[in-house]
């Protein structure tokens, strides 16, 4: 099952040189941009590992794919995404943000449901791979 | 085939009108004095770029020329002014996407403890990517009598990514020329990198005059007959002291001249002014300089020392 997190979730994964448009778009606009890893898809997993810092004052988008690239290497089988934050004051928020690696197999989400007090049912969901321990998770 | 070489012969001229490299070369020509070994250089460069973009046009193999450069010269020879039109240059002819330059010195690039100036130099880098990296005085870059110095690191750094990333970024070094080769002796990998060294001349007396018009010209400043005649005897003077910086003095002087200008319409301030006072320097303003007081010393009581 394909994770749909962020922006372009739902299109076909992004080839580099649409990654290296979108970030020149970011930098166009004066946003800062980062690169995050996780192997943790859950949706309300909201903080991912930085990977490095947030690069600011990037006048190329050459850097921060050169940073992509790095992670790669280092995470081949981890989600990896690449956000763009706008500093504007009374703004302060990520602008975009899209997932720029996953792991060749997401084996999705299971559903699971809790019995409460007086036959309540309370649902939520949790990943397969989050069975594995951190880091060992999309091996295969 | 024939068609190629027909095509490719009407298409170097239309690309070189169409690339605004002969504005950019003009510009060069027109605002720097002098340095006519770098104008050279820089032409030449220009045209190598053209005939590689009109080559990969016609199918032709076109390597990447590596265009790393190093600046030697004495203080004020125009090291970075040159750097800054560059970086202009190669954008209009395409090399660099962005054409911004990020210039730097030792203590942007290396850190103040371990681990600390990897993510230093590589974020310096990735600033300067799609543009040109300045590095100004690169020779403290290593310190030889420190062997635990973190100059090396970011030395090491440096010639990676000058390496892979040739697309990327240019790199120029800069610093004055026996500094720079004692640096590149250290560090046979820096020089290897580097395609082009080219050496910056002093300028003769005449240039700097030029120069100093130039740059008196700029700010809307002109100089009366006679201070002209004082600029031109203080240039002759000031080249025979020590820490003469070739630009570097004259634009100190200029602006020193300018104080006192405005020191004397100030004074006089009871007489109306005209726009062309507030423009001009006088002699008097010139040959207050301490070059004079000192040049005329030794003239008298050094022949007394000797």
């Amino acid at each position: 099952m394909k994770l749909t997190q962020g922006t372009f979730s739902f299109l076909p994964d992004l080839s580099d040189a649409q990654i290296r448009a979108q970030i020149e778009y970011c930098l166009g606009n004066g946003w800062a941009v980062s690169v995050e890893y996780t192997d943790d898809p859950h949706p309300r997993n909201t903080y991912w590992e930085m990977f490095g810092m947030p690069m600011f004052d990037l006048g190329d988008a050459a850097g921060v794919m050169a940073e992509i690239r790095e992670c790669r290497g280092a995470f081949p089988s981890h989600y990896i995404k690449v956000n763009a934050f706008d500093a504007t004051r009374g703004r302060e928020s990520l602008r975009l943000s899209f997932i720029v690696n996953r792991p060749r197999n997401e084996p999705g989400f299971a559903l699971v449901r809790e019995e409460g007090a007086g036959r309540r049912l309370r649902y939520t969901t949790r990943a397969y791979a989050a069975d594995e321990p951190e880091g060992a998770r999309y091996r295969g | 085939m024939p068609d190629d070489s027909v095509t490719a012969t009407l298409d170097l001229d239309a690309l070189y009108r169409d690339s605004h490299v002969g504005e950019a070369l003009e510009t060069l020509d027109r605002e720097l004095v002098g340095l006519e070994p770098v104008k050279t250089r820089v032409r030449e460069i220009a045209a190598l770029l053209l005939v590689e973009r009109l080559r990969r046009t016609v199918g032709l193999e076109a390597g990447v020329p590596s265009l790393h450069m190093s600046f030697t010269g004495n203080p004020g020879t125009g090291k970075t002014t040159v750097a800054l039109r560059m970086a202009a240059l190669l954008h209009s002819l395409g090399y660099v996407r962005k054409g911004h330059l990020v210039a730097v010195t030792r203590d942007d690039l290396v850190g103040q403890y371990i681990g600390h100036t990897a993510p230093k130099t590589r974020e310096m880098l990735k600033k300067a990517m799609g543009g040109v990296l300045f590095i100004d005085e690169a020779y403290y870059l290593y310190r030889p009598e420190n062997e635990r110095d973190y100059g090396q690191e970011a030395i090491e750094i440096l010639l990676q990514v000058m390496e892979n990333q040739r697309d990327d970024l240019v790199v120029i070094l800069a610093g004055y020329g026996d500094r720079m080769e004692r640096f590149f002796q250290s560090n046979p990998g820096m020089s290897s990198r580097i395609a082009h060294h080219i050496d910056f001349p002093d300028y003769s007396d005449d240039e700097l005059f030029a120069i100093a018009t130039k740059m008196l010209e700029r700010l809307q400043y002109r100089l009366s007959d006679a201070a002209a005649d004082a600029l031109r005897a203080y240039i002759a003077l000031r080249r025979t002291q020590p820490h003469f910086a070739n630009a570097r003095s004259i634009r100190n002087a200029l602006d020193r001249a300018r104080l006192r200008q405005a020191k004397r319409l100030f004074e006089g301030r009871a007489a109306a002014l005209s726009r062309d006072a507030l423009m001009t320097i006088e002699a008097d303003e010139i040959l207050a300089s301490r070059v004079f007081a000192d040049a005329t010393m030794p003239a008298v009581p050094g022949a007394a020392r000797s």
